[in-house]
């Protein structure tokens, strides 16, 4: 961890950005894939410093913001059974299903605990056998090995009362979904680093030539985006569209084999709902039939939840790139992280609040005005 | 009395989303906000509490004073740096402090979890005497109560000081102008890392130490070079964004802050970076943020530094008319962003 300070060095972005606003001379738009990559764009105002002519389109890559609402309602109603701990990461607790979330489940006598590893959750289960352990198992394929992990090794202990409520998603197939959709506009992708750094890039040559489409595999540091950014223009003025690795610290061509395998053979791929999208085919995984057993939809009666998402929500769009955050009527005024009308606003990844936190001030007077003055 | 409609509120923030208590309304930030304004203060009116500052300025018998009063529930009780015991005497303290005064006679108030060993308690007592003892302040009065096992954490304290206030100083956030400068006085994020590490079992490469002290001194050290002080801030809860977002909204002023002069060590900003959390949101408890004129800003500096607990002082930014009631940070590559007051408490994010 002595990352931080050299790929947030001034000087050395000063140089990536004079080499972009040198190579650009038409306008170009890219998408980075990672709500991790869209808050440091955000966060550090790399998109105030870029060209004008190089536009950075938000993707759909916040797994708390895709987690379709009725997952979000199978896990506040699981939560609130009693007899269960229901275990998750700190920033599902603040989503809102359909009229509460997970902290309004704890208030209310639920027991609802924030776990930094999934492997917490399983030593919760060995502690408390009399009890239902749950784990909110959602993300990409970055999350999803670890989680692969945490049933494999209840099994192998024979832990029977910890299971996994499932909403794992993959990339490659939102890629092609977003290439597919005929309001694309996206001619470059800053694909998901750490993504990469289990799955590797064997997935994204074919892409990249059925789509024409540069794919450059990018970090998270400032850095690192502007890296990402340099080379997708480079060969986009080039008339290039190949897979090029700008994350080699933390990606090998063929990722974390140890991490795939296990994935393997825990999980199996199913078409999947994203929040805001819709269904897209083979993009996500469930458990496999041999690990059943710790499944929650499996072990718990969720079925027939009625949802209900908020009418002036366009966070879909937003999670396609076909709107900006601000370019919404709800930003700033009906939708806040206070009361957020979708994930994209309470998710510490989400689009709308990257802008909602950082950039509200030169982006709308209007929700300027809003800002609760406490 | 007032009655509450709830149907009725305006407030931008609402709690009627809330119908029951979340962590987030002892997290210090927008949520804690919001419970005083609308339940307690209604409920207990006052001018005094209307000040809603670390501790109430108040006159009697002709002397002003400070009061405060603060309830500790730290889990683990004892951690790298510090216990509760420590905080509990340090956080009163402190309070007492941002208002120029020099805590003299605490309270102190336990709340006992039936079962909780007494070698445990006698720990803790212990650390609160040495702390009292460190601030030069006396535990002048004290309570105790214990509850049902199951029903506490162990170990809940609460204490209570008054301090005097000296003559000339007026330290209050509606005193900030523009062209103030703003200062802290150390590395920022260091307490809230340190606990965090002991309470989930996290390691982070070295060990992080809390930075719990009381700075009666380094205030005194402060005052010393001018009274003329406008406002000083201990960024406990919420971290210095709460801190910063509370003085440009009560003072009506804008804050400007440049993000690579905030002293954040390199741990700090490591545990951080890999929790998802942001430094500037992360809880202190033995630094001090201080606005100042600017024709004092370099002594005041020079005399902060010169104190043991003001070593690591920097100038971190300034106040300006613009933007006001928001705080902006200029990035390190050039870029600005809006540094919010936190909702609650500050997440870990999933990946």
């Amino acid at each position: 961890m002595k990352y931080i300070d050299e790929f947030q060095d001034p000087e050395l972005a000063r140089r990536l950005l004079d080499d972009i606003h040198s190579t650009v001379t038409r306008p170009w738009a890219l998408m980075e894939v990672c709500g991790g990559q869209t808050h440091t764009i955000i966060r550090h105002g790399i998109d105030q410093l870029l060209p004008e002519k190089v536009e950075l389109i938000h993707g759909p890559g916040c797994p708390v913001c895709v987690t379709p609402l009725e997952v979000i309602d199978k896990a506040l109603e699981i939560a609130s059974r009693p007899g269960v701990i229901f275990c998750s990461f700190g920033d599902m607790l603040r989503v809102p299903g359909t009229g509460r979330d997970l902290f309004q489940v704890r208030g209310a006598g639920g027991d609802v605990r924030v776990v930094y590893s999934p492997l917490d959750a399983l030593r919760i289960a060995q502690r408390n056998p009399d009890r239902e352990v749950v784990f909110f198992g959602i993300g990409f394929e970055t999350t999803a090995p670890p989680n692969a992990m945490t049933v494999y090794q209840a099994r192998r202990l024979g832990i029977r009362n910890f299971s996994l409520l499932v909403s794992h998603v993959r990339v490659p197939p939102a890629i092609e979904a977003i290439m597919r959709s005929p309001s694309c506009r996206v001619q470059g992708f800053l694909a998901a680093g750490h993504v990469c750094s289990v799955m590797g890039v064997e997935e994204y040559p074919e892409l990249a030539e059925r789509f024409r489409v540069p794919i450059v595999v990018t970090g998270f540091e400032p850095l690192d985006i502007l890296e990402g950014v340099r080379r997708t223009v480079t060969q986009l003025e080039r008339g290039e569209h190949t897979v090029d690795n700008a994350y080699p610290r933390a990606v090998r061509p063929e990722g974390n084999t140890a991490a795939r395998a296990m994935l393997e053979d825990v999980f199996e791929v199913t078409d999947r709902a994203w929040r805001g999208i819709g269904v897209i085919p083979d993009s996500g995984w469930r458990l496999s039939a041999k690990y059943r057993d710790h499944d929650a939809e499996h072990r718990f009666s969720v079925d027939g939840i009625q949802t209900r998402e908020p009418a002036e929500c366009r966070s879909g769009e937003v999670l396609q790139g076909l709107l900006k955050p601000h370019e919404c009527e709800a930003f700033g005024t009906l939708c806040t992280p206070r009361t957020p009308l979708g994930a994209t606003m309470v998710s510490s990844e989400g689009a709308c609040a990257a802008y909602y936190l950082y950039r509200r001030l030169d982006l709308t007077p209007a929700a300027r005005e809003a800002t609760p003055v406490v | 009395m007032p009655v509450l409609d709830p149907a009725a509120w305006t407030c931008p923030a609402p709690l009627r989303d809330q119908p029951r208590v979340v962590m987030g309304h002892g997290g210090g930030g927008a949520l804690s906000a919001e419970l005083v304004q609308h339940v307690f203060a209604p409920a207990f009116g006052g001018s005094v509490l209307a000040q809603m500052g670390d501790s109430a300025a108040v006159t009697l018998g002709g002397v002003r004073m400070a009061f405060s009063t603060d309830s500790f529930v730290v889990r683990p009780l004892f951690f790298p740096g510090g216990s509760i015991g420590d905080l509990a005497v340090n956080g009163t303290v402190n309070d007492l402090a941002m208002s120029g005064a020099r805590a003299a006679y605490l309270s102190c108030g336990f709340i006992l979890e039936e079962g909780v060993e007494m070698e445990t308690v006698a720990r803790v007592a212990e650390a609160l005497g040495a702390a009292a003892r460190t601030a030069g302040v006396e535990i002048a009065t004290g309570d105790t109560k214990v509850v049902e096992s199951g029903h506490g954490d162990g170990i809940y304290i609460n204490t209570a000081g008054i301090g005097l206030v000296p003559s000339g100083v007026d330290l209050r956030a509606q005193r900030v102008v523009p062209g103030d400068v703003v200062m802290v006085s150390g590395a920022i994020g260091v307490h809230g890392v340190a606990v965090m590490s002991v309470r989930e079992g996290l390691e982070f490469g070295v060990e992080i130490e809390s930075d719990c002290a009381a700075l009666g001194g380094l205030v005194d050290a402060m005052l010393a070079v001018t009274p003329d002080l406008h406002v000083l801030r201990d960024p406990t809860r919420g971290g210095l964004a709460a801190s910063l977002n509370e003085i440009a909204s009560a003072s009506g002023t804008g804050v400007v802050v440049r993000e690579r002069e905030v002293p954040v060590p390199p741990a700090v900003a490591n545990a951080c970076a890999v929790l998802g959390l942001d430094p500037l949101y992360v809880a202190n408890e033995g630094k001090l943020v201080a606005f100042v004129p600017r024709e004092h800003a370099d002594a005041v500096l020079d005399a902060m530094r010169a104190h043991p607990l003001g070593a690591g002082s920097a100038v971190i930014g300034e106040v300006v008319a613009d933007h006001p009631g928001m705080v902006v940070a200029r990035t390190g590559l050039g870029g600005t962003r809006v540094v919010d007051l936190p909702i609650g408490e500050q997440l870990p994010r999933i990946c």
